[in-house]
């Protein structure tokens, strides 16, 4: 690294979003607005009407509001879960990325509970799960999981905002009140810094084994039932790898968008994609080991049912689902992924938009087809979603950029002390690491 | 304690959807139209299904009145997060439909798919309205329902001996549907009792009960034809 880098000057870059908004912002602000006014204006109009407006039926209960909510408390699982194992690992490469990950957990979620509250025929009466809870259904496990785990990201997302934003408060721009009162007073003593580290350090901890509790739980949802094509051991692991899957994926679109938008080339450098690249090249592997496996069982042991199911996703009516499943989940990003020379921003950003729209049907392909099959003989219904549901889901995803966007002009994107805290500090700290992992050489 | 079941004869069923359409107008199910009925909202708290059994040529078809199979442990109620839905102590399981929050939880949960969803509010024909049944609560839009064993009848049933100072008697309370079947091929009645008709059915050899091998012990029992 040159040493000219070093200075901190530089980092003003990283201030520039907060302190400056051009016209291009405004003008997408705009765009994004408009297609959820579109999306509220499409749930309004569900409300009005009842479910019935969608294109779902019996025996096809759930259908894209399901899947949403699966895959978007899926994309939650890039931020926290990846930050803390790369800060509990001490990978030093995680400085500037840590940020951009966990903000896309803590926001994500609360679309991931809205499609769920979308998809109730009763929504005014959803508070019925707190009074008269039934703790034996897979849902309220849900409900509670979720629950920690919104609370515990935000922190975490929180924990590390402290510093920069006393540095923002410190820095003189707008808003100093709103930071004042978030910054919760800090100084940077040595106290605070060991207080915070901490916390830090606890939360990244608390927060994985909550993390992969939530997607267990959601599929769940699935599995605890007895229908064909649910009812499997491997749901819980499954789900979990998926969800870090797309989550990486939505990490690396976004971060190559806050790259090129906010000219941040500097800090989130061929190195990080090619890292975060070399970890969603081991999801694909492992995404594919996992659905190889639970596609075979079914396959060998050749149940009827299950194997009506099966057929339909190979070969029937949701083949185009399921290969393109398998096309923008594995046959795409494998072979991206797979070269150096191809792992760069724009190769893992192709990769990645590919596992997300992938990683979309794989929750399709999950849901839709057992319930399209029921045991006993039904008349056969195809389901097609409507209007409502496309516009709810561009409205969802709109909405979630929006935030995003927002964020980014409110607190920085990267996080500034860490960075600098690198520069400073961990060069040296890193060598003195190595030399413990070396032999012949004596650490005092 | 009454433990409350049915028996239906395919031996005596001619198929002629009487149980269907006393179920209909008894329990206020509301009339969906063709078009949407085509999309497959429509709701029949019992319902007619082609049983296919075996391949062509050797290929055997029933047609089976299929209402809420009631089972001793239901996969609906289990997965239901309000108690919505939940088996009483005489077995039957009961739905509160103004509890329900619609997450269709429990429609994905039953194997038997006997559970239905209002996907708009339930409406009838004007001149239908007069005559819904008052003893049956009207359910909204956006709620589950599914066939209670009638289980009004029961209570009014119970009040009723209550009224006249003697306990229940069990041909005091019988289903819609049982109480219409034109050929006698339904039977209604106490399980825990030994010596009642249903009782002695179930015992019978051609006595089955719908996919037997998930455990969910119905109470509602088939007499297979033909044997």
């Amino acid at each position: 690294m040159d040493e000219k880098h070093l200075n901190l000057v530089e980092d003003a870059i990283l201030f520039e979003p907060i302190r400056r908004t051009g016209k291009t912002f405004y003008l997408t602000l705009l765009i994004l607005g408009a297609i959820i006014l579109w999306g509220v204006y499409a749930y309004h109009y569900q409300y009005r009407h009842g479910l019935g407006v969608t294109g779902l039926a019996r025996p096809i209960f759930w259908g894209v509001y399901i899947t949403n909510f699966v895959f978007f408390i899926g994309i939650s699982h890039a931020g926290t879960l990846i930050s803390a194992i790369l800060r509990l690992a001490k990978a030093e490469w995680r400085r500037s990325i840590t940020r951009s990950a966990e903000v896309i957990t803590v926001l994500v979620l609360f679309f991931g509970v809205g499609n769920i509250l979308m998809d109730l025929g009763r929504p005014d009466r959803m508070l019925n799960i707190i009074q008269y809870p039934q703790f034996g259904s897979p849902l309220l496990w849900d409900v509670s999981s979720i629950t920690v785990y919104l609370t515990a990201s935000s922190i975490y997302l929180y924990l590390p905002l402290i510093p920069d934003i006393a540095l923002l408060r410190d820095y003189g721009g707008r808003w100093r009140w709103f930071y004042r009162i978030f910054a919760l007073g800090w100084k940077g003593t040595e106290r605070q810094h060991r207080l915070l580290e901490k916390a830090i350090a606890f939360m990244a901890i608390l927060v994985i084994p909550v993390a992969i509790s939530v997607h267990t739980v959601v599929s769940f949802v699935f599995a605890m039932t007895i229908q064909p094509m649910w009812h499997s051991a491997i749901f819980g692991p499954y789900f979990v790898a998926g969800a870090i899957f797309s989550g990486i994926a939505a990490l690396i679109v976004a971060m190559n968008v806050i790259r090129k938008v906010y000219h941040l080339e500097d800090y989130l450098r061929p190195v990080h994609f090619n890292n975060l690249g070399i970890l969603l090249l081991v999801m694909t592997l492992l995404w594919f080991y996992f659905t190889f496996t639970e596609y075979l069982t079914t396959y060998y042991g050749a149940e009827p049912l299950h194997m009506a199911i099966f057929w339909s996703k190979f070969t029937g009516r949701f083949a185009p689902y399921f290969w393109g499943m398998f096309l923008f989940c594995f046959v795409i990003p494998l072979p991206l992924l797979s070269f150096k020379r191809t792992r760069t921003p724009f190769g893992t950003l192709i990769a990645s938009i590919s596992v997300v729209i992938g990683m979309w049907l794989e929750r399709f392909v999950i849901v839709v087809p057992t319930l399209t099959n029921p045991r006993l003989p039904n008349q056969d219904v195809i389901y097609s979603p409507t209007w409502v549901e496309w516009s709810v889901f561009a409205g969802c995803i709109s909405f979630f950029i929006l935030l995003y966007m927002i964020f980014t002009k409110v607190f920085p994107i990267i996080s500034i002390w860490e960075v600098r805290e690198g520069r400073e500090k961990s060069l040296a700290e890193v060598q003195e690491r190595i030399k413990t992992y070396l032999p012949g050489i004596s650490v005092e | 304690m009454h433990k409350w079941g049915m028996v239906i004869d395919l031996d005596k069923c001619s198929a002629c959807q009487a149980c269907v359409v006393a179920c209909q107008a008894e329990n206020n199910v509301p009339i969906i139209g063709p078009k949407e009925a085509a999309k497959g909202r429509t709701i029949h708290w019992i319902e007619l299904i082609p049983y296919i059994e075996g391949e062509y040529p050797h290929i055997k078809a029933r047609l089976l009145p299929r209402p809420c199979m009631h089972c001793d442990h239901p996969p609906c109620t289990k997965v239901c997060p309000v108690y919505a839905t939940y088996i009483n102590e005489e077995g039957l399981v009961a739905q509160i439909n103004h509890r329900c929050i619609g997450c269709r939880y429990c429609t994905t949960a039953c194997p038997y798919t006997v559970k239905y969803f209002n996907w708009y509010p339930p409406e009838w024909p004007k001149e239908m309205k007069g005559s819904l049944n008052r003893d049956v609560s009207i359910r909204t839009k956006g709620v589950v329902e599914k066939c209670t064993f009638c289980s009004h009848r029961l209570l009014r049933a119970r009040e009723k001996a209550k009224v006249e100072g003697r306990d229940l008697l069990p041909e005091d309370y019988i289903p819609a549907c049982v109480q219409a079947c034109p050929s006698g091929a339904m039977f209604f009645g106490d399980l825990n009792d030994p010596n009642s008709t249903v009782s002695a059915l179930s015992r019978e050899r051609r006595a089955f009960r719908l996919l037997e091998e998930l455990g969910t012990e119905p109470k509602v029992i088939y007499l297979s034809e033909g044997m």
